[in-house]
């Protein structure tokens, strides 16, 4: 079966005021009908450009330069606005970071999921009401009867992403795109929504896109995983072979700024110190052919500096790295 | 109810501060130099001694401040607000003869600004840097920077001599009267310049405003939100853009009220508009005190219900305030 999702060779840019600069460099990835695929790395790497280019919704001064991106066969940088109107929250839909800001204030949630069955699936005012009230149901949503009549401010932020993926996942899409959903939230609160999510994709069979630089959810929700380095892919694989051998130096440098809690049993340090990656991400436009990640990287060695950036190395089924000394380092 | 009970507690309010103004603007007059026994005399054409202190006693003149302020008070109390000097009239006869004609005029004005600087501000937002936003501003800021009284008098020439299609004074065609539904339309026709006229100076201040907001607007997460949801742009603007737009102009728009009635008597006087507003400057002229104190306190009431009205509106649009979350 094809793909949901096909990225081949998607580059973004910013048109600057020292004219276009790359903000993602040819990602390829696919993603397949109940799967999740998890976008992976700091702030500011092109994980959002990413998902924003997929969805069309680049800010203005963004373009995609390369690339195709097909959603269940039809090539989403080539269709008319109308097309991708019927794609956005038909097809395709979206829960961003921001639970708080990404709803409407002044409509209530019920209007605001049935707003996209109203525009996608023709209903009635009145039947639109009532189906919101079923999602909200299907989310998880106490006295949702009640609840569809809240605006957002009455709900607090779990709430709100809740009533946001039952708004993305009121028509059923083929992908959901999950832009780090649960950023903002508790950490209680976040557990529950990724629960919340799994479970949604076992009945809907939905492929996901999910955005984070929660290690933890990679573990417990990915399929596969890319690791992406200043808009540039550095790690690609299953989730499970990225996470147990890791290879490239940032994709381990990620895996050990992660806390481990182990129960029942006390550091052997009195204070076991969290490992941090020196230094911060090029800057977009301060970007060269060189590895992005030569500068922090603690196994740069020659060939690294004598050398552009290696494309990603195919090792084997599960995994692929753009890494010069991979081989060495790799345990 | 919470809002019976906020309504109640605003007029109540309202009733404070309208006291508080009578009481002012009774002591800020009789603070201003000219004697009004004076300017009677001086309209009979010159009186004696006698008939002036005469004319002191009959309305009340000869007494105390504080003695006429509460024989004043007394009789607003009643409804009563004395009698003009000048007109020779009841001034609550006079007043209620001329808020029509005011209320026509600036709730027309309101308007019309409103929505033409919403609109004009909603488009040019949409291209901040293009032509058209550029053309706005430019003729809003030239609208702005135009004293009221010399557009009033530059439309009155061009619509008056150089091109006349439009009425240029009073509020209905005195040679040939008219009844029913013409007598309407008779009265929209000589609206059209004064109306426009006030509304030019806040059209520019509506389109600045509805277009920063909406600017801001554009790039606020909800309209990303909602475009992901494919919503046509229709909606994604005339619905979910423009509302929150809409909040800040709602306030600007109560608290311009007063301006309006100021540009008022400018416009008024400009258009020979019979209204409020014509009535304070020819009172001020005559020092007639009486109808001057109805008139300020009856801007008061119209403001004050002005500022009433917009609690209610601003609720209505946000939903925030309506259950105090704000």
């Amino acid at each position: 079966m094809p793909p949901v999702l096909s990225v081949k060779d998607l580059s973004v840019s910013m048109n600057g005021t020292k004219g276009m600069v790359p903000v993602l460099e040819h990602l390829s990835f696919d993603v397949a009908q109940g799967k999740t695929m998890a976008l992976v790395g700091e702030s500011g790497c092109g994980k959002s450009m990413t998902a924003l280019a997929i969805m069309q919704l680049l800010p203005e001064d963004f373009r995609v330069t390369s690339g195709s991106i097909l959603l269940d066969g039809v090539e989403v940088l080539s269709a008319s606005p109308k097309e991708l109107r019927s794609l956005r929250g038909d097809k395709m839909s979206m829960i961003f970071q921001e639970p708080m800001t990404a709803l409407n204030p002044l409509y209530t949630v019920g209007d605001q999921i049935g707003e996209v069955l109203r525009q996608h699936r023709g209903l009635s005012r009145r039947d639109a009401h009532a189906q919101a009230i079923q999602f909200l149901k299907a989310v998880q949503i106490p006295a949702a009867d009640k609840r569809v009549d809240a605006y957002p401010h009455q709900l607090s932020g779990g709430m709100r992403q809740r009533v946001m993926i039952a708004m993305a996942l009121a028509c059923k899409p083929k992908l959901l795109i999950a832009d780090e959903p649960t950023t903002a939230l508790d950490v209680t609160v976040q557990a529950q929504i990724f629960d919340l999510l799994s479970e949604l994709q076992d009945d809907t069979d939905t492929a996901i896109v999910l955005i984070t630089h929660d290690l933890g959810a990679v573990a417990e929700l990915a399929d596969d995983v890319a690791v992406l380095y200043a808009g540039r892919c550095i790690e690609q694989g299953t989730a499970h072979e990225v996470i147990a051998r890791a290879r490239h130096p940032y994709t381990r440098g990620l895996m050990a700024c992660v806390p481990h809690l182990q129960l029942g049993r006390m550091s052997n340090h009195a204070s076991a110190e969290l490992d941090e990656i020196p230094g911060m991400v090029p800057p977009l436009g301060a970007r060269g052919p060189d590895c992005a990640f030569l500068p922090r990287c603690a196994f740069a060695g020659a060939i690294c500096r004598a050398q552009p950036q290696p494309p990603l190395d195919r090792i084997d089924a599960g995994a692929a790295v753009s890494c010069w000394r991979h081989q060495e380092i790799t345990p | 109810m919470n809002l019976a009970l906020h309504i109640l507690r605003q007029v109540a309010n309202a009733v404070g501060l309208l006291i508080a103004v009578l009481v002012l603007n009774f002591c800020l007059i009789h603070a201003a130099p000219g004697d009004p026994a004076l300017v009677i005399a001086g309209e009979m054409g010159g009186a004696s001694a006698d008939v002036i202190a005469a004319l002191r006693v009959k309305y009340g003149l000869d007494k105390s401040l504080l003695e006429q302020l509460f024989t004043y008070l007394g009789s607003v109390a009643t409804g009563d607000f004395g009698y003009s000097y000048y007109f020779n009239a009841p001034v609550t006869g006079l007043i209620a003869q001329r808020i029509p004609a005011t209320l026509y005029l600036v709730l027309s004005a309101l308007a019309i600004s409103v929505v033409i600087g919403t609109l004009l501000g909603v488009v040019s937002a949409r291209k901040p840097n293009g032509l058209f936003s550029q053309g706005v501003t430019i003729i809003s800021l030239a609208g702005y920077a135009a004293p009221v009284f010399w557009t009033g008098l530059m439309l009155l020439l061009l619509f008056g001599s150089v091109w006349p299609i439009l009425p240029v004074t009073g509020m209905t065609d005195v040679a040939r009267p008219k009844v029913g539904f013409a007598h309407v339309v008779d009265i929209l026709q000589h609206l059209v310049l004064p109306a426009t006229t006030l509304a030019l100076v806040f059209i520019a201040q509506y389109s600045r405003l509805a277009r920063v907001n909406m600017i801001d607007a554009l790039t606020a997460d909800y309209v990303r939100t909602a475009r992901a949801k494919g919503l046509p742009e229709f909606i994604v603007i005339g619905k979910h853009a423009l509302r929150n737009t809409l909040i800040p102009i709602v306030t600007v728009a109560g608290l311009q009220f007063g301006h309006l009635f100021a540009g008022a008597v400018l416009v008024e006087t400009v258009f020979s508009w019979p209204g409020m507003g014509r009535l304070v400057f020819e009172s001020i002229l005559r020092r007639d005190y009486p109808t001057l104190l109805a008139v300020l306190f009856f801007s008061a009431v119209l403001v004050m219900a002005a500022n009433i009205i917009t609690d209610l509106v601003y609720r209505l649009v946000d939903p925030r305030i309506r259950s105090g979350a704000r």
